[in-house]
């Protein structure tokens, strides 16, 4: 009964209060929207950023640490220290126990993209995600030597289309010197976004990587001697080396053991990495970043509740006669005092639903914008426990900071005389 | 509930004494000087008209009798059981219980509606809302078509109503559920002359029909020949 009523008299004090709290309840929900945001993305970014690269179990490369390896093999970060030879890479793709290859070769650059040279393992068995392939938006795959398939960054934002003729430069970098303009690439086919690092690369042939630098042994062209488009169709080139290669295993149990075989490689020094693993490290490197920015949103949310408190108090005064009315009438302090910490913790609540549906609705409206322009790849999905466990500690923050007025209001409130109203 | 089971065991004696002090003396700090009230002792659906000057202890002696203050000697009856002897959550409840109350303003919760005021004691006190008859809202809404508070303010905000209408819905709120006693403050000191000759007598009629007891506090003798009894208050210090 005296519970039936409290709660009746906090929330018709809320709803005659409205035009004020209203503020203050904004300010709370756009809090709890960002602390709840930023908890969700970090949780989605990692999920992301940990399957940017699924289902290959080695990645073989020259002798170097596995973060670099990782670096510059899968985010397009960084360089090769070495090669890997091709008759290793044969040697290699000879053994029954490596279910598949693909090799890929590194060097050039298109406006600051990335040019991979391998083969059609790539759109075989590359997988990123739960285990998703990649799929063309447009055209096919490589199949001559000057074709080129865009990834859908690069599509997007140079904005070609199938059928164009591109011009690759030599070496990294965005603004190369150096193009390799008697060889132009067409165009055959633009990749779907996949939110990895794969939509910031272009892909064409290990020959055509070789054709193309036919003629550039020192470096730069030597007139007469590089190949044109018409010269390289139907030549056949065997590379030399290429950059790294990623590996599938038949057996999963055999990982470490071939790890280990491939780390000791007698013909040349080579190291084979676990992506995963690798993966996770990189991760834990930029973690400490992403808790840092959790830790400010929960400083926003504090300020927030502290902003609340603020205005309470100010009620407070406000509220000295129909606290004498209460209490006369025979209201008892606690049942005055809890009349703070049911608003404060109403308005908590009404903030979290307030977030939840601002981030569902923002979410669903965002994350394919976001994957188109961004190459993220954000999805709706249930709340972790985590999740759960910071949405609920706002409610239980709220209750901890309203008793600041209601002890104050529950003193105030045993003193009182017969209608005397208390004095602030 | 200790307050419904007392007031069982004691209903005769109730029936027959509204207020009964004894020796009664406050005092803010214990080194000050004790003020010192008469006794005072109110049947059961009798009107005191109690008078005096401002600093007589008029809200003192109301503070004493509605048990949100302590005496520094002496008792307070009321209806038969010495509230001063009852824990303060007792008190607290024996008021909502028994006591009706009006001030001289600001007498309303400023966020519900004129209904949710009048039956606000019910809430409070299971009794109240039990003796009210046929029901809460029922009682409640003749109540105000006694005080001649039109219907269409029943669901308004009373921040909206004038004052005299302010005060009518005190009275109602003081009055449902028949406790046996009203303690009124000055009720009609914001009131013209005309509102306040005729609150007087909408709220003793009602308190007579219910056989309510009021106790009404002012420094307005102008008012006393509504009254069948008077005291006045002196503020004797000893």
């Amino acid at each position: 009964m005296k519970a039936r009523l409290a709660l009746s008299l906090a929330f018709a004090s809320l709803w005659h209060r409205k035009k004020v709290l209203a503020l203050v309840c904004l300010t709370l929900t756009l809090s709890v929207s960002l602390l709840l945001g930023i908890q969700y993305l970090r949780t989605e970014v990692k999920q992301s950023f940990t399957s940017t690269i699924s289902g290959t179990d080695l990645i073989v490369g020259a002798r170097s640490g596995q973060l670099n390896l990782l670096l510059y093999t899968v985010f397009h970060i960084g360089d090769a220290t070495n090669n890997i030879r091709w008759s290793t890479y044969q040697s290699l793709k000879d053994d029954s126990r490596l279910k598949w290859l693909i090799p890929i070769s590194l060097g050039d650059s298109y406006r600051g993209y990335r040019v991979v040279a391998t083969d059609e393992n790539f759109l075989a068995h590359f997988r990123y995600g739960q285990d998703v392939p990649l799929e063309l938006a447009k055209g096919q795959w490589f199949a001559s030597v000057f074709d080129v398939v865009l990834g859908a960054g690069v599509a997007r934002s140079l904005g070609h289309q199938t059928g164009e003729d591109i011009v690759l430069s030599h070496g990294g970098g965005r603004t190369s010197f150096s193009n390799h303009e008697d060889t132009p690439f067409t165009v055959t086919g633009v990749l779907e976004p996949t939110g990895t690092p794969v939509d910031q690369a272009v892909y064409i042939s290990l020959d055509g990587m070789e054709a193309m630098h036919v003629g550039w042994e020192s470096g730069v062209a030597i007139p007469g001697r590089t190949l044109t488009r018409e010269q390289a169709e139907g030549r056949k080139f065997t590379p030399d080396a290429i950059t790294a290669a990623f590996v599938g295993i038949e057996r999963k149990v055999l990982t470490f053991r071939l790890q280990r075989e491939i780390n000791q490689f007698a013909g040349e020094p080579l190291s084979a990495i676990l992506p995963g693993v690798a993966l996770s490290e990189l991760w834990r490197l930029m973690g400490q970043f992403e808790r840092a920015l959790l830790g400010i949103t929960g400083f926003v949310v504090i300020t927030s509740l502290i902003g609340l408190i603020a205005v309470l108090l100010t009620l407070q005064t406000q509220r000295a006669h129909e606290i004498a009315v209460l209490r006369a009438t025979g209201a008892s302090p606690a049942l005055i005092a809890s009349l703070y910490i049911l608003e404060c913790v109403a308005l908590a609540v009404v903030a979290c639903l307030l977030a939840l549906a601002i981030g569902t609705a923002g979410i669903f409206l965002a994350s394919p914008w976001l994957l188109a322009n961004y190459g993220l790849q954000i999805t709706l999905r249930p709340l972790t426990s985590t999740e759960w466990a910071l949405l609920g500690s706002v409610p239980v923050a709220a209750l901890a900071v309203a008793l600041i007025p209601a002890f104050n209001t529950w003193r105030q409130s045993r003193r009182l005389g017969f209608g005397e109203a208390a004095d602030q | 509930m200790t307050s419904m089971t007392g007031s069982d065991n004691n209903s005769s004696r109730r029936t027959e004494t509204a207020i009964d002090t004894r020796d009664l003396g406050f005092s803010w700090h214990p080194q000050q000087d004790i003020l010192a009230f008469p006794d005072i002792t109110l049947k059961r659906g009798e009107h005191l008209f109690l008078h005096g000057p401002s600093g007589s202890g008029k809200s003192t002696l109301l503070s004493l009798l509605a048990g949100m203050l302590r005496p520094a000697s002496g008792s307070v009856q009321v209806l038969g059981t010495d509230i001063h002897r009852l824990g303060a959550s007792a008190r607290d409840q024996f008021r909502a219980d028994h006591m009706g109350v009006i001030f001289q303003q600001f007498n309303l919760v400023p966020y519900l509606n004129t209904l949710a005021n009048v039956t606000l004691p019910c809430g409070l006190s299971p009794l109240r809302s039990k003796r009210s008859e046929p029901s809460v809202s029922a009682e409640a809404e003749q109540l105000l078509n006694a005080l001649s508070i039109p219907e269409d303010h029943w669901h308004r905000k009373v921040t909206r109503l004038s004052i005299g209408q302010q005060q009518r819905i005190a009275a109602a709120r003081a009055l449902i559920g028949a406790p046996g006693l009203i303690l009124a403050d000055e009720p009609t000191s914001a009131l013209d002359a005309d509102n306040r000759d005729r609150f007087l007598e909408l709220l003793l009629n009602l308190a007579h029909r219910h056989h309510t007891s009021v106790l009404f506090v002012s420094h307005d003798q102008s008012l006393a020949h509504h009254f069948g009894r008077q005291l006045e208050l002196r503020g004797n210090r000893t």
